[in-house]
């Protein structure tokens, strides 16, 4: 047994950051998840994996609550963070997305500057004198690999970044504020191999400080990244487990067939 | 095989020749106006057009006063009209989107959209000039901005509706208020738009004769303030084009191919910045 999975062991003993239990979603009347519970860890990345239309992503939209913006969409359960439910009515949203920060399959980065793209959500939540938001700026950004190829334009627009650049300012833009949590749909979907490596090398590094979920096709992607692996199908969690186990001795005959790709 | 063959190249040479003509045709009144206004205003297109008062019968001058009084009017039209009306677009597109009440609003704001020019004067008249007693710049800039209103309740409405559903979801997951995030990232993407939409608005509202004749009516002297009543290009050009003085007429056709020309350039100038952006997005 080496360091890694001793590891893994002992962390697996502590609280769980994020609690799910029976969560059901509903887009109007049709149901996409069913009765999900799962453990997210501190300090581990978890990939959920599964094929398209298996609730992986509206999970994920759950967890910030991203999805009450939209009056169709509903879920019922409980999903614990920090001994309260944040499906609980009332739940104050802007806290909650403070903790719970999200990065997006394509890159959307807002139409400013690269330094406002970071300085907006960071003025709104904290009091900071000019020199630390410089500070503040400049670290996300370093965190997110990305300080050496935008240190001489920071005023120049988002836009005009690169798709792999722009993906890496939407994960600067997230982490400047401090989450505890970052969660990454499918974050590397639209990028080249290139820019997709230098994005799991960073959520590697980013695991440190932030409990880290992240949603993917790319099974390869979350042998590489993760620690946990979450297997989902038709809107039901079938198995969750270390990432080794999953992928080499899942308990469930789905999950096996889907990391062998005899499906999905 | 081949006379299907030939039918086809007949049928696509006819339908080449109907949409040609048919953009022509379009085009066609543009350049004949532009022509028109041009070659009867040349006697009075020059320098002191711009610099100086609108001229008794056989006197010469300018249409200074007239442009001023537009400029002034058009102005407050604008000022008043379009904060009011990127703030109600933003409530629609925002925070009404898909309910009832966003539904009854924007049907509202499609008849104001269409209502007749003439109305709005009247209205304005009822509501301002007579209890103030007299006409004047304020009544004039008033009427134009009621009309310039729901454009841009329109546009700021659409434009926001085209910002991508992912740039709300990014900006509402760092925590941001739903406000701010209208106002800081929704409206600068839509920026462009809803600047061609206030444009296109103030194209319109720098060429309404009728809701002025209610309002500001006409002053054949230098008014700098808006107070009283207020020269303004299109009611000039009513009144001189209705005169029988064949200097006036002149003035009349210049005038209108000034603000022919003003109105050509805001649009195409709105064309331009709606395409600039198009391309900094792709």
């Amino acid at each position: 047994m080496n360091v890694k999975s001793e590891m893994t062991l002992m962390v697996d003993s502590i609280e769980p950051h994020l609690r799910v239990r029976n969560l059901d979603f509903f887009y109007g009347a049709q149901q996409a998840l069913n009765k999900v519970s799962v453990d997210f860890m501190p300090g581990k990345a978890t990939a959920i994996i599964g094929p398209s239309g298996c609730g992986k992503s509206t999970l994920l939209r759950v967890l910030n609550r991203v999805y009450s913006l939209y009056p169709g969409q509903r879920a019922a359960g409980e999903v614990e963070l920090d001994g309260e439910n944040i499906l609980a009515p009332g739940y104050d949203l802007s806290a909650l997305r403070l903790k719970v920060g999200m990065v997006f399959q394509a890159p959307i980065p807002f139409t400013m500057s690269v330094y406002d793209n970071l300085a907006l959500a960071l003025n709104h939540h904290e009091v900071l004198s000019r020199g630390e938001l410089d500070e503040r700026v400049e670290l996300a950004l370093r965190r997110a690999a990305l300080w050496d190829e935008v240190k001489d334009n920071l005023r120049k627009s988002a836009l005009a970044l690169s798709g792999g650049q722009q993906q890496r300012l939407c994960i600067a833009r997230a982490i400047a504020i401090e989450p505890e949590i970052l969660l990454m749909d499918e974050p590397t979907s639209a990028l080249d191999p290139i820019a997709t490596t230098k994005i799991e090398e960073l959520i590697d590094e980013l695991r440190t400080d932030y409990t880290i979920i992240i949603v993917t096709h790319n099974l390869h992607q979350a042998a590489r990244v993760a620690q946990r692996t979450v297997f989902m199908y038709r809107g039901e969690l079938i198995e969750q487990g270390p990432t080794e186990k999953i992928f080499t001795a899942p308990d469930k005959k789905a999950t096996h067939d889907y990391v062998t790709g005899r499906f999905g | 095989m081949i006379s299907l063959y030939r039918r086809r190249q007949l049928m696509n040479a006819l339908v080449m020749t109907a949409s040609t003509a048919a953009t022509l045709f379009g085009l066609g009144w543009l350049v004949w106006i532009m022509g028109t206004t041009l070659f009867k205003g040349a006697s009075a297109l020059d320098l002191k057009l711009f610099t100086q008062m609108t001229p008794a019968p056989g006197d010469s001058g300018g249409l200074l006063n007239a442009f001023y009084g537009s400029l002034l009017m058009t102005m407050i039209g604008l000022i008043i009209g379009t904060p009011i009306g990127v703030l109600a677009g933003t409530y629609l597109a925002e925070f009404q989107r898909r309910s009832r009440m966003g539904q009854v609003i924007r049907f509202t704001n499609d008849i104001l959209l269409s209502a007749p020019s003439i109305v709005i004067g009247l209205f304005v008249y009822e509501l301002v000039v007579r209890p103030m007693g007299h006409f004047s710049g304020w009544a004039g800039g008033l009427a134009l901005a009621i009309i310039l209103l729901p454009v841009v309740v329109r546009t700021t409405d659409e434009m926001l509706q085209l910002v991508p559903g992912g740039m709300r979801e990014a900006a509402l997951s760092l925590g941001l208020p739903k406000w701010k995030v209208s106002v800081r990232v929704l409206q600068r993407a839509a920026s462009t738009g809803i600047l061609t939409g206030v444009l296109l608005g103030l194209a319109r509202i720098s060429g309404e004769t009728a809701p002025l004749l209610f309002t500001a009516l006409n002053n054949q002297y230098w008014n700098a303030s808006p107070n009283g009543p207020m020269a303004n290009v299109p009611v000039v050009i009513f009144q001189y084009a209705m005169s029988p003085y064949d200097q006036w007429h002149a003035y009349a056709w210049a005038g209108a191919f000034v603000m022919t020309m003003f109105v050509l350039v805001l649009a195409v100038s709105s064309r331009a910045l709606l395409n600039r952006s198009k391309k900094l997005r792709s």
